[in-house]
């Protein structure tokens, strides 16, 4: 038993749950010392999220571009690149999943491919920018993502701003219902809808909220990503470069050409999510005064799921339950501050930056125990 | 011979245990240097002669053992305390900082400084050359480490120590770049200091050096001492069978062998290094099917770029590069693997392999994207482990597993693997760049020998090597490279040493 | 004379708009220098501001408030470089964890301290930082349009000359360059590798919270939500531009400030020129100049690696 708890705090899944636990309790002295009972607050918190099966729902709608955006930033780690761009990524992904969700009138079973598909491959090109620059100029890429997060912002206060597409001020107008992947959108609000839902107050429940498939797509995502880096040549290749670019080139990679595909790939999963928040639960872009932060959640939940695709599934769901029980604890009685779960956050991959901590205290105990035998 | 102080113990060590985990890097090692006598550590690649070292001079805490300074006991927990005391290193690898001056590194640490901490770097740069004259070790300060020559780099290194007031000087494996001429005038150097009444302790595995320069010798093997002896009392053989704990003959054997056609032609080459000047210079040669061709030369002459620009990875100014009379100049890796030349890296680590993949996974490195090992962009798993499975058996990779990270191999095993990949693409020309350093000796001699059966295979084998006695050993043709030109071509039975070390140094004529 | 004036006014911003990027930029400079990367910047000065606006507002006293908001910074310094030097963690993994938790500190205590708000109350005039020149300076002149500043611009270029002072003309600075480039050979020399970089990245939080600082007490009058959105990273993108130099740093920070203030002048002169594209020069001139010009900088060659002295 000691023995297995030792191997697993050592390995990385044990820095993981040893860090989400100890920022629970840092969130609860943090709490304890401005006034609140940190007891109550996580039991609101829970409650908010398990409490209800729409509440469940919500969690899942939150979590979903997080996956995904994750998903992004940990693709691109592998491949030895940091994309703090996905933030940008998502902008543009939303903008143009926006824009051919309005101007474009298709059946939904071309239009709902075709407007994912644009938003994603218009995050994929907004990446490869950065990656390009990397590869021709040696502009490190954080830098340049930074600079692409600010450029698609006001592209994207620009185009919500655009004659003709703005509704009103600062927002644009509603996507077209052929693209929107909300499920049973139009039903539940019909005749028949709303008796059958009336006979399942659970499942009506559920569907009160802007339910998506998107949480589907995301899964797939995952599994996609996790096929693509393991079990592909193209997945060699990209983590080849990633680890070691110098072997990589001297085995005959070209290691431009993948830089530039590599964040092609990860500019496209950001394209994607910003697609399927429009798609599922926005239906509309509005205008930004400060980044959303969809991406540097990303970097936290790449992070924290170990920049491995299944990983980025359970981090990005972890988030999504953290931001919406967060909410909560807002509203009365508790009325505590939601940003407690931004220090909850960084307190979690702060001590996921340092595994050397974990060791030292395996050791240090270890030694105690020896001499204490002694 | 200098003056040995018999009487004076400088350094004592006794039962020094060093543990790096569970490898026990020293094992109770006791050594005792006298006052002004050169005492020469010997032993192979990773023996423990380094790590004792840094255990004198307060980089790493030793497990146990005492260590005594001039005869007091001292707890050397940090380099400083080392200087303190008079102990001076320079280190392997040297520690210098490439964009500051030869002053500035000189000073680091000991800075003369007036109110505020503010640097008086011309009076700092005077007292560097007044000790530099002192002991006859020409710098000049105000010239930055990058741009000057690993020799005056070297003297950068001892001055640093000197500066201190250093009278005990560790100098670890210092020959390994220079010339033979250079190595002579690097002994003289030493003698010099023992003469000014410094001690130094001399780590090598070079048994002619130690030979010519020290006095007294201790053999380390595998973290343990053997011995210590007194050098003018033993033979160059008895110290090598001390050393690798049995008898070794360090000649190779080889077959005499009529070459055939070129395989290699390189005509006029010019490649520029990352500071932009040209390292390669108009250098044309030669390579035939069933010879070694040894590139002779000090560290630093272009051979670096030279490799790089044969197998892809450096753009070629002006010239060409012919393999089986097919112009490859300037082609990607890609294409240049295809025409059948493989390369041994210089830098295992950083070229060679990508030490977080396992072994499998860099075996197949350059065929990854073919039959059997992938199909439609899809990885055979089976097929690579198979693959991979089998060069393990026939190179006695250890681990014998394919699925261990290759960055956890010991350095020869993950030389091993290099070789069993490149090899196992039966190329017509082998590039073989420094292919044994950091090995042990038995080690070494698999290298060797593999490049010993490329040639006789009837392939062609370019061996680029900063050991003159591995090429001297080796090849059937020697070319001497200086500044990016090839200044001699001699076959291998007709080299003498000495004409060697003279063309090393420019000092050879021209010819092709 | 509209000419003039108008570029008095462009000056004039553009010399305020870089002073919260410059201080936050040469933080970045002293952490990288001695080799530690600081991508939590942007955390830091989030709330540097805060805590500046906060004692500030409580105290009446700008330069209390301003002091504040370099120590609340120092302290996420601290903790970046207790995970990166005595834990040699991923620097980059730390420093999006201090992004992470100075803006979470920020708006969590906001909230606790002005009633739920995730803003501080207005600071009147008196107690943002001073003034000090504006009386000396003749009304209505160019000079005066350029250099009527809070004091914190002044501080922000006096810095700079400290900074490269104390970089290139010192002990302290020749020490703290070897450590970014070469950690092991000034720890064989001697040189306490981990106290020199404490001390860096320490005081690379001071400084971003005075970039904070400045921000919420002298360029806007109280911290809110998104004061600081994003100018860490961009102070981090400027220390890069200008090489990790100091001077090079203020040159970046220059040319952000007057990206900056050409947006709000040339928006004043009603041209017919979208406002978001204006907002986005900067950062598309930024782009450029570095394919253009600068190419690849070179980083400390230790920038970014943990030091383990081998021990085990
Ligand atoms: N810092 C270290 N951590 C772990 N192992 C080490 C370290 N330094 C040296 N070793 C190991 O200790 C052994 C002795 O190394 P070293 O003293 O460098 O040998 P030498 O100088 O004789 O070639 C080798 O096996 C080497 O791999
Ligand atoms: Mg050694």
């Amino acid at each position: 038993m000691g023995k297995f708890i030792k191997r697993l705090f050592s390995g990385t899944i044990g820095v993981t749950i040893f860090s989400i636990v100890i920022a629970f309790i840092m969130g609860g002295a943090i709490l304890l010392l401005a006034g609140y009972n940190p007891v109550q607050v996580y039991m609101v918190m829970i409650e908010g999220v398990f409490g209800k099966p729409k509440n469940m729902a919500w969690s899942v709608i939150k979590a979903t571009p997080l996956i995904i955006t994750g998903l992004s930033v940990a693709f691109a780690f592998r491949t030895g690149l940091f994309n703090i761009g996905a933030e940008g990524q998502f902008i543009v992904g939303s903008t143009v999943a926006a824009l051919f969700g309005y101007y474009l009138h298709l059946p939904p079973l071309i239009h709902i491919p075709l407007v994912f598909v644009g938003g994603a491959f218009a995050g994929g090109c907004w990446g490869s920018i950065a990656g390009y620059l990397k590869a021709r100029f040696g502009i490190h890429e954080v830098i340049s993502t930074i600079m692409l997060n600010w450029i698609a912002l006001y592209g994207h206060n620009y185009v919500v701003g655009m004659p003709g597409f703005a509704r009103r001020t600062n927002i644009s107008c509603d996507i077209q219902d052929s693209a929107c992947i909300t499920l049973f959108k139009n039903w539940k609000f019909s005749e028949v809808g709303r008796t059958w839902f009336g006979a399942h107050p659970i499942l009506r429940d559920i569907f009160k909220t802007p339910l998506n498939s998107g949480f589907l797509v995301a899964v797939l995502l995952v599994i996609l990503v996790w096929y693509i880096l393991n079990r592909t040549t193209l997945g060699y290749r990209l983590r080849a470069v990633g680890f070691n670019k110098d072997a990589a080139e001297f085995g005959g990679i070209n290691v431009k050409k993948s830089i530039v595909l590599s964040m092609f790939i990860a500019g496209m999963l950001g394209g994607a999510a910003g697609a399927l928040q429009v798609m599922g639960v926005a239906r509309n872009i509005s205008t930004l005064a400060a980044m959303e932060g969809y991406g540097f959640d990303g970097i936290a939940i790449a992070l924290i799921g170990n920049n491995s695709a299944f990983g980025c599934l359970f981090a990005g769901l972890l988030f999504g339950a953290l931001k919406f029980g967060g909410a909560r604890i807002q509203s009365p009685p508790v009325r505590a501050p939601m940003e407690i779960i931004n220090i909850m956050i960084g307190t979690i991959v702060f001590f996921i930056a340092i595994p050397r901590l974990i060791r030292m205290i395996i050791r240090w105990r270890e030694k105690r125990k020896g001499d204490g035998d002694a | 011979m200098a003056d040995v102080d018999f009487t004076h113990t400088t350094v004592e060590m006794r039962g020094i245990v060093k543990k790096f985990g569970s490898l026990v890097a020293n094992d109770h090692i006791d050594l005792t240097v006298h006052k002004g006598e050169v005492h020469a550590l010997l032993g192979e690649n990773g023996a423990g002669k380094t790590t004792l070292m840094n255990v004198l001079y307060g980089l790493y805490q030793p497990n146990s053992g005492e260590i005594f300074i001039k005869g007091d006991k001292v707890e050397v927990t940090n380099p400083n305390i080392a200087i303190s005391r008079g102990i001076g290193m320079v280190h392997q690898h040297f520690m210098l900082i490439p964009p500051f001056t030869v002053t500035q590194n000189i000073i680091l640490g000991k800075e003369t400084s007036g109110p505020f901490g503010v640097l008086d770097i011309q009076k700092a740069a005077e007292e560097v050359k007044a000790i530099s004259e002192q002991y006859d070790l020409y710098v000049d300060p105000d010239q930055k480490i990058e741009d000057i020559s690993v020799g005056m780099q070297q003297r950068v290194e001892i001055l640093k120590a000197l500066y201190r007031n250093a009278d005990i000087l560790i100098l670890d494996e210092p020959t390994a770049v220079l010339t033979p001429q250079e190595i002579r005038e690097f002994i003289t150097i030493i003698r010099n200091l023992t003469f000014q009444g410094k001690t130094v302790i001399l780590i090598t595995h070079k048994l002619r050096e130690i030979k010519q320069a020290a006095d007294y010798c201790t053999i380390i093997r595998r973290g343990k001492r053997i011995d210590t002896v007194e050098v003018e009392k033993t033979t160059e053989q008895e110290l090598a069978s001390m050393m690798v704990g049995r008898s070794v003959s360090f000649y190779v054997k080889k077959e005499a062998r009529i070459p055939g056609e070129a395989i290699l032609q390189v005509k006029d080459l010019v490649v520029r290094d990352n500071r932009n000047l040209k390292a390669v210079d108009g250098l044309s040669l030669e390579v035939r099917k069933g010879e070694i061709l040894g590139l002779a030369g000090v560290d630093g002459n272009g051979q670096k770029e030279l490799v790089e620009a044969l197998t892809g990875l450096r753009r070629v100014e002006s010239g060409g590069i012919f393999v089986h009379e097919r112009d490859v100049t300037n082609r990607d890796p890609r294409d240049i693997i295809d025409s059948k030349v493989c390369t041994i890296p210089e830098d295992r680590q950083k070229r060679g392999l990508v030490s977080d993949f396992t072994v499998e996974e860099n075996i197949i490195l350059e065929n990854f994207d073919r039959k059997p090992f992938s199909s439609r962009g899809v990885l055979n798993f089976q097929a690579i482990r198979d693959y991979a499975g089998k060069l393990i058996d026939t190179f006695q990779i250890s681990p014998p597993d394919g699925t261990v990270r290759a960055g956890t191999l010991s350095g020869g095993n993950q030389q091993k693997v290099i070789i069993a990949r490149e090899v196992s693409n039966d190329p017509d020309l082998l590039i073989a760049s420094q292919p044994t350093r950091g090995l042990d000796v038995g080690a070494i001699e698999y290298v060797h020998s593999s490049l010993v059966a490329q040639r006789d295979k009837d392939k062609a084998v370019l061996l680029v090597s900063l050991e003159l006695d591995e090429i001297m050993d080796l090849s059937d043709r020697i070319a001497v490279i200086y500044e990016g030109k090839i200044v001699g071509i001699v076959n291998a039975v007709d080299a003498d040493e000495n004409t060697l070390g003279l063309m090393m140094a420019g000092g050879g004529q021209e010819n092709g | 004379m509209a000419m003039l004036n108008s570029l008095g006014f462009i000056l004039g911003t553009t010399l305020m708009y870089a002073t919260p990027l410059l201080f936050t930029s040469l933080g970045g400079v002293m952490s990288e220098n001695s080799g530690v990367v600081n991508i939590g910047l942007e955390g830091m000065m989030t709330f540097g501001a805060f805590a500046a606006a906060t004692v500030g507002y409580f105290s009446g006293n700008p330069w209390l408030g301003f002091l504040a908001g370099g120590l609340a910074s120092g302290f996420l310094g601290f903790l970046h470089a207790l995970a990166c030097v005595t834990f040699a963690a991923n620097q980059v993994v730390s420093g999006i964890a201090i992004n992470f938790l100075g803006p979470g500190l920020a708006l969590f205590l906001s909230r606790k301290f002005f009633d739920g708000a995730t803003m501080t109350y207005n600071l009147p005039i008196e107690m943002k930082m001073p003034k000090y020149f504006n009386n000396m300076l003749p009304e209505g002149t160019f000079v005066r349009q350029v250099l009527n500043q809070d004091i914190s611009v002044f501080m922000a270029f006096t810095l700079v000359l400290l900074i490269w002072f104390l970089l290139y003309r010192t002990k302290l600075g020749l020490r703290i360059r070897a450590v970014g480039e070469h950690p092991k050979a000034a720890d064989t020399l001697g040189v306490n590798v981990s106290r020199i970089r404490y001390l860096c990245v320490i005081l690379s939080g001071v400084f971003a919270g005075f970039g904070g600082a400045s921000m919420s007490l002298a360029v806007a009058s109280n911290f809110f939500q998104t004061l600081i959105s994003g100018q860490g990273f961009i102070a981090l993108a400027a220390m890069i531009f200008g090489k990790w130099k100091p001077h090079g740093a203020m040159v970046a920070c220059l040319i952000f400030g007057c990206a900056q203030a050409m947006t709000i002048f040339i928006g004043g002169t009603g041209l017919r020129v979208p406002q978001e594209f204006l907002s986005m020069a900067p950062y598309i001139l930024t782009l450029v100049i570095l394919m253009g010009f600068v190419g690849r900088a070179v980083a400390p060659a230790s920038d970014g690696i943990p030091y383990i002295k081998d021990e085990s």
